[in-house]
This record gives structure tokens, C-alpha cells and sequence, in this order.
């Protein structure tokens, strides 16, 4: 019944609505892990699938797709790394459902220890749902000794899910593309900006996995 | 919600006051610079709004110039003859003349400006619920117009000078591309006008929520008033997303992080997500208040009542929630899927149905009425023309498909300067004609306010008109230089300019005599058509209104 009652309640209005102000800069936070599961689930922008062996087709459904089979196409950048990066082969023909496997070849002209990590997407960027890794050398960073040469595999198939969704059924040509990036260690050249560790979810052993790395 | 607890308040707050109508006490210093006062406070806004509109509008005229003709005429003069600096200058204008428009001009002359002086005495307020926090916001406002003026001055990219990355930001040429300093400044002047701009909005939200008079429902607001409540809304939902993104811009800049950086992890892409989340609602923000103010003056000039009270009030809130889930149409060639083009593609264009609605609205107010064609009104109505030519292009542009060949040519600069410099402008025109005198206590001269409505509606559409034609033959955005096919509407178009600037040169002379030798205003210059409450003061207002509270629980409507 006085002055304070309504100045009290201005308080009250005037908060929540500072809260409201907080709870969006939070939210813009938010968006960055957000966007980054909202890419994973999706495939959206040519974001490839990371799957266990297991979920692989078996045999018989490769089969039953009567040999319907995509190009794909390998690339391979470097930035800022004194490295060499390329695929071994360029294209390949496989099986749609097939499980395939790529090398890319990496080699080092530094003096000094090197480490990169690999970012990639596919192009189109619709195919990236169906493009399934189970083994990646882009799953890790990678260290090179001065002058070693290594050849990192890629376990790869395509889902045949692909040729049901009717943005996909057309594709018959993927491109797998890779790009290293160096990780801030010492003896690495610093990015122009870039410093921070890679944020690529690492995998216990994978290092260890069944297909080997190649080289000395 | 105007219980008998306000009024009692408001009735005691001015009983105290009951002897200090007038600013008496206050020195020069107290009055200007520590201003707890609404109306002061929007003066303050609106010759600050005028100053950077200056700035911005030269800024324009240069770019003008140089595309006057093809090759590099003007701007090398400013770098000793340097083609790259020049080139670089030309980016950095572009920048600068975005950021001060949206930022500097259109919002502190609608919010700041007309926001401050009328929405109180249009709810019978006697203040904002916060003042001291207003006069805050308005310092910080003009601190960050200085902070971006000095961006222009200190190193941006490797040998030149100033931040070249248009008003959007976008990494990676605002992080990597810009290594010095500039872009910092730029970043930590929208961060200051971004903080003023959210204080002014809660201040906005809790004065119309908690200070409305006795009987002014919120059904009974006008139309100004409902336009900037939703217009705070917006503000306050969209600016801290552009400060979050900034901030993360900041940080991948200056402290090593990657949240827009490839190499570790990051996507430039989620920055255009985050810009655009602000930048979409940033577009309604600059024009809802302008929709406010052209209903008033439609409905005072045709003397009769909106039509369709409810529809423009909540047509308004419509804006503003689609306005929330469209901002990716400002993306669509970032590499979309098909199935996310047509969901943006679908909602931006819903978007022309409330719109409509405020169009055709404001032509029934119109049929029927007792219409008389004053300065105001004459802005208004070139506001609608203007409006809805812009609107028109914006469905063209809203469709993914055509967008994909539209994308950054200058058909999307015909667009949105139709909408904001045409739009907000004629709005902003029309709000200044129509209170001028209840603002300055002195009438403006009408005919040169009408000579200065005429050419300037001729001159801003020589202006933008011939850039439709420009961006369908693929004038690119963004370019101080061109091939020789663009040259003949490029020249139509600087001439425009001329143009315009003889009818700003008119609008100058006329603010300055009236303020000088204008007759002193009458409370109600208008007539029988101003029936909102500043029309029931005297002109100006005195320093401390409603005296006595203003009782509306038995008027019909207050709008």
C-alpha cells in the first residue's frame, strides 16, 4: 500500500528480466556443445558417423543390395603443418554396405617432433549420416618423429540407408576429406591463432586397433 | 495491473514533487550529464542519434562517390594513392557505416529517443522505472560509438588500418584475418552498446509492466507502446546471444580457444548460427518501434482510431516470435540441406502475414477518414509505400532457391535499405515532425518540412531503386570497383545520393530555425485525431508530469 510495495515489485519485474538476459548468454554457450551433438547425430554439414565394427551389415545384406556400389573420392590437406598428407589411392568403386579399407599417407620434413590432429567432413554434405568410420586415424592426434613416414588407415563403410532417403538415393559419388591441423606442443610451428588441444573425442587403444599403421 | 498501490505511490512520489515542474536547481552539468529524467535522457539519445547519423550518412556519401564511376577515384586520396589500403578503407567503411546505423543511429533515435520521452507519458508514468540505470545506458551508448570510431584507427589486418569485416563479424576474417586491434575495439563497442541496449530494454519491460496509470490496461496501451514493449522483448532475448558470440570471437582471438576454428574442433558456420540469431530479431528491433510510431500518426492524421486495435498489437508480437525461428535465411548458401532451405524458406515468408495485417490495418484506419497530409503524415504514408516495396523484395529473397542467385549481390542492399533506410527512416521522420513541437516547445516550419519530405523521397529512391537493377544483372556486395556493365545505374544511383543529401540539407536548416525562431507549440497542434496523453500536456511537458495521475478506468480506449 505504499511507495515500497511498488518499488519492490519494479525490483521483482526489473530481475527477471536480467535473469532472462543472463539465461540467453548462457544459452549462447550452450549452443557450441549443442551444435556440435546436433552435428554428430545428424551428419548435418558432411559431419561422417563413427560406429563400433559390429554395426557393419553383414554378408547376406550386401548381397541383397544386388551390388549397388558408389565412387568415393579421398583428400587430404595440411595446414600449418610441416607435414606431406595424402591418400594412397585417389578414387575407389566399393559396395554400398561393404566394409572398405584406405590409406593415407603422412610424412613429416620436420627437424623436430611433430603432432596434428585431422578434422573431416564428406561432400555432399548429405551423405555424411551414411558415411560410417569404425577405425580413424582422424579419431586421434598423430605424432611424427623428424623425416618418419607413416601410412594411418581409415575402416569405412557406406549405409545402405543411404538409398532409401530420398536425398541420398542419387549420390554416386562421396569425397572423404581430410585436413591436419598442428596441436600446440612444443617443437610444433604455433597457428596463426589456434593453440587450444583438439577436441575430437579420443578412443581408449585405438592406436592398437586391428588395422595396423604402415611405415617407419 | 494498475492496482491502487500505484496510484497511491505515484501520488505521494509527486506531492513531493508538487513544486518542481521545472529543472530549476540543476546545473548545466546535473541536468546533461548525471540526467535521471526521461525526457531530458531522450534528448540526449536523439542529438546523439542525429550526430551518428551524420557520421554514418558521410560514411555512405564516400562509398557513393567512389562508385560513382568505375575504378578507384576517391578513397585513394585518404591512403596517399595506396590501391590496397584503399581497397581495405572501402571495408572498413562498409563496417562502420552498418555497425553506426543499426547501432548509433535507428536504435538510439526509436528506443532511446522516442522510446524515453513518450512511452512513460503515454502509460501516465511519471518516469522510467530505473532511471539512474537510463542514464547508464546512454553513457555507455555513446562510449561505445567512441570505442568503434577508434577501431578505425588502429591496426585491423596485417598493414592497414580499421576493421573490414562488415557489420556481421564473421570469422575466420575477423579472427585470423584481422590479428590487430581493431577488431577487439569493434568487438568491445557492441559489447557496450549490446549492455546498453538490454539495461534500456529491462527498463522498457518493468516501467510499462508496473507503471501504467489507473484503467490503462494493457489492451488500452497505444500502439507505440505495445511496439516497444515487444521491441524490449526482442532486445532482451536476442543481444546477449550477439554477446555470447562475440565474446567466443573475443576468446578465439586474443586467449587460444576455438569455438569458430576448424583446427581444434570449432565451425566458423556456428558463428553465422549465432549472429543470425541476434541479427534476424535485430531487423524487427529496428522497425517495431517505427510501426509504433506510424500508427500513431496514421491514426491522428486520418482522425479516427486504428483499425483493428487487438491485430496491430499482437500482430507486433507476432513479428517478433517468427521474427526468433527464420534467422537462417540469411544462410541459405552455407551449404543447408534441401529440407532446412524449405522449413526457413516457409516460416520467413509466414512472416508477410502479420505484416500484411499492419499494412492493410493502416489503410482502413486511413478509408473513411477526415485525412489532412501534414509533414508526419506525409512520412507515414511514404514509410507504407517504402515498406511495402521492401517487403516485396524480402519474399523474393526469402525463397532459398532464388537466394542462391541473389545472395550478396546488391538486390539484398535494394532490400534491406528499403526497409531500414527507407522504412525505420520514414519512421523515424515522421515520430520527429510529429512530436517536434511537444518535444522543443517550438513548431517546426511546414513547408520546408514538406520540401524536405519531397526530396528526400525522390532522392533515397534514385538511391536504392537502381540497385534492384544492379544486384539482377550480379553486382556484388561489398566492392569499391566495378566492371564498366555496372556503370550507368551505379551513377544514377550516386546521384540519388545528391539528391538526398539537398533534402537533409533542408531538414538541417528547418531544426535550426524553428529552434530558433519557431512559434511556441500548442499542447495540441494535431486536433481532435491526438488522443494520447502527451497531447494533454503542454509543449514541452513539464520537468516532472502527472501531477495529478492520469484516472483512465472510465475512457474507452487510450490509443
Amino acid at each position: 500500500m505504499n511507495s515500497i510495495v511498488s518499488e519492490r515489485r519494479r525490483m521483482r519485474t526489473g530481475l527477471m528480466a536480467a535473469a532472462v538476459a543472463f539465461g540467453m548468454v548462457g544459452l549462447a554457450y550452450a549452443s557450441v556443445p549443442l551444435y556440435r551433438i546436433f552435428c554428430q547425430v545428424t551428419g548435418f554439414g558432411g559431419t561422417t558417423m563413427k560406429v563400433e565394427a559390429a554395426a557393419a551389415p553383414s554378408a547376406d545384406a550386401v548381397k541383397a543390395l544386388a551390388g549397388r556400389t558408389v565412387k568415393v573420392r579421398f583428400d587430404g590437406n595440411v595446414r600449418d603443418l610441416p607435414w606431406k598428407f595424402a591418400p594412397l589411392a585417389k578414387t575407389v568403386e566399393v559396395k554400398i554396405g561393404e566394409q572398405n579399407l584406405a590409406y593415407y599417407s603422412a610424412s613429416s620434413t620436420s627437424a623436430v617432433a611433430t603432432t596434428g590432429t585431422a578434422t573431416f567432413n564428406v561432400s555432399p554434405a548429405a551423405a555424411g549420416k551414411y558415411f560410417n568410420k569404425i577405425q580413424c586415424f582422424c579419431f586421434n592426434e598423430q605424432t611424427l618423429t623428424p623425416g618418419q613416414s607413416v601410412e594411418m588407415p581409415v575402416v569405412w563403410f557406406v549405409d545402405p540407408a543411404i538409398l532409401d532417403d530420398p536425398d541420398t538415393r542419387d549420390i554416386d559419388e562421396i569425397t572423404l576429406s581430410y585436413t591436419f591441423f598442428p596441436v600446440a606442443e612444443p617443437g610444433n610451428p604455433p597457428g596463426i591463432y589456434a593453440t587450444g588441444k583438439a577436441d575430437i573425442p579420443a578412443r581408449e587403444g585405438a592406436n592398437t586397433a586391428e588395422i595396423p599403421y604402415r611405415g617407419s | 495491473m494498475a492496482t491502487t498501490a500505484d496510484t497511491v505511490a505515484l501520488k505521494a512520489h509527486d506531492d513531493e514533487h508538487a513544486h518542481d515542474s521545472h529543472a530549476h536547481g540543476l546545473s548545466f552539468f546535473q541536468r546533461w550529464f548525471l540526467s535521471t529524467n526521461h525526457k531530458d535522457i531522450g534528448t540526449l539519445y536523439l542529438i546523439f542519434a542525429i550526430f551518428a547519423g551524420i557520421v554514418g550518412g558521410a560514411l555512405s556519401g564516400f562509398m557513393r562517390w567512389e562508385l560513382a564511376n568505375p575504378g578507384m577515384q576517391v578513397l585513394p586520396w585518404f591512403t596517399e594513392g595506396n590501391i590496397d589500403a584503399a581497397y581495405h578503407l572501402w571495408n572498413v567503411f562498409i563496417t562502420a557505416h552498418g555497425v553506426i546505423m543499426v547501432f548509433f543511429m535507428v536504435m538510439p533515435a526509436l528506443i532511446g529517443g522516442f522510446g524515453n520521452w513518450f512511452v512513460p507519458i503515454m502509460i501516465g508514468a511519471p518516469d522510467m522505472a530505473f532511471p539512474r540505470m537510463n542514464n547508464i545506458s546512454y553513457w555507455l551508448t555513446t562510449t561505445a560509438f567512441i570505442l568503434l570510431g577508434a577501431s578505425m584507427f588502429v591496426p585491423g589486418p596485417p598493414g592497414f588500418d580499421g576493421a573490414g569485416t562488415g557489420w556481421t563479424v564473421y570469422p575466420p576474417l575477423s579472427t585470423s584475418g584481422h590479428p590487430g586491434p581493431a577488431v577487439d575495439l569493434a568487438i568491445f563497442s557492441l559489447h557496450l552498446a549490446g549492455a546498453a541496449s538490454i539495461l534500456g530494454a529491462i527498463n522498457f519491460i518493468t516501467t510499462i509492466f508496473n507503471m501504467r496509470a489507473p484503467g490503462m490496461t494493457m489492451h488500452k496501451m497505444p500502439l507505440f507502446v505495445w511496439s516497444v514493449l515487444v521491441t524490449a522483448f526482442l532486445l532482451l532475448l536476442s543481444l546477449p546471444v550477439l554477446a555470447g558470440a562475440i565474446t567466443m570471437l573475443l576468446t578465439d582471438r586474443n586467449f587460444g580457444t576455438t569455438f569458430f576454428d576448424p583446427a581444434g574442433g570449432g565451425d566458423p558456420v556456428l558463428y553465422q548460427h549465432l549472429f543470425w540469431f541476434f541479427g534476424h530479431p535485430e531487423v524487427y528491433i529496428m522497425i517495431l518501434p517505427a510501426f509504433g510510431i506510424v500508427s500513431q500518426v496514421i491514426s491522428t492524421f486520418a482522425r479516427k482510431p486504428v483499425f483493428g486495435y487487438l491485430g496491430m498489437a499482437y500482430a507486433m508480437v507476432a513479428i517478433g516470435f517468427v521474427g526468433f525461428i527464420v534467422w537462417a535465411h540469411h544462410m541459405f548458401t552455407t551449404g543447408l540441406s534441401v529440407n532446412t532451405k524449405m522449413y526457413f524458406t516457409a516460416a520467413t515468408m509466414i512472416i508477410a502475414v502479420p505484416t500484411g495485417i499492419k499494412i492493410f490495418s493502416w489503410i482502413a484506419t486511413m478509408w473513411g477518414g477526415k485525412m489532412t497530409f501534414e509533414t508526419p503524415m506525409l512520412w507515414a504514408l511514404g514509410f507504407i509505400f517504402m515498406f511495402t516495396v521492401g517487403g516485396v523484395t524480402g519474399i523474393v529473397l526469402s525463397n532459398g532457391g532464388v537466394d542462391t542467385y541473389m545472395h550478396d549481390t546488391y538486390y539484398v542492399v535494394a532490400h534491406f535499405h528499403y526497409v531500414l533506410s527507407l522504412g525505420a527512416v520514414f519512421g523515424l521522420f515522421a515520430g520527429f515532425y510529429f512530436w517536434f513541437g511537444k518535444m522543443s516547445g517550438k513548431n517546426y516550419n511546414e513547408f520546408l518540412g514538406k520540401v524536405h519530405f519531397w526530396v528526400f523521397f525522390v532522392g533515397v529512391n534514385v538511391l536504392f531503386f537502381p540497385m534492384h537493377f544492379l544486384g539482377q544483372d550480379g553486382m556484388p556486395r561489398r566492392i569499391p570497383d566495378y566492371p564498366e556493365a555496372f556503370a550507368y545505374w551505379n551513377q544514377i544511383a550516386s546521384w540519388g545520393y545528391a539528391i538526398m543529401l539537398a533534402g537533409m540539407a533542408v531538414f538541417f536548416v528547418n531544426i535550426i530555425w524553428s529552434l530558433l525562431a519557431g512559434k511556441k507549440a500548442a499542447a495540441n497542434p494535431w486536433g481532435e485525431g491526438a488522443t494520447t496523453l502527451e497531447w494533454t500536456l503542454s509543449s514541452p511537458p513539464p520537468f516532472h508530469q502527472f501531477e495529478t495521475v492520469p484516472d483512465l478506468t472510465k475512457a474507452k480506449s487510450a490509443h
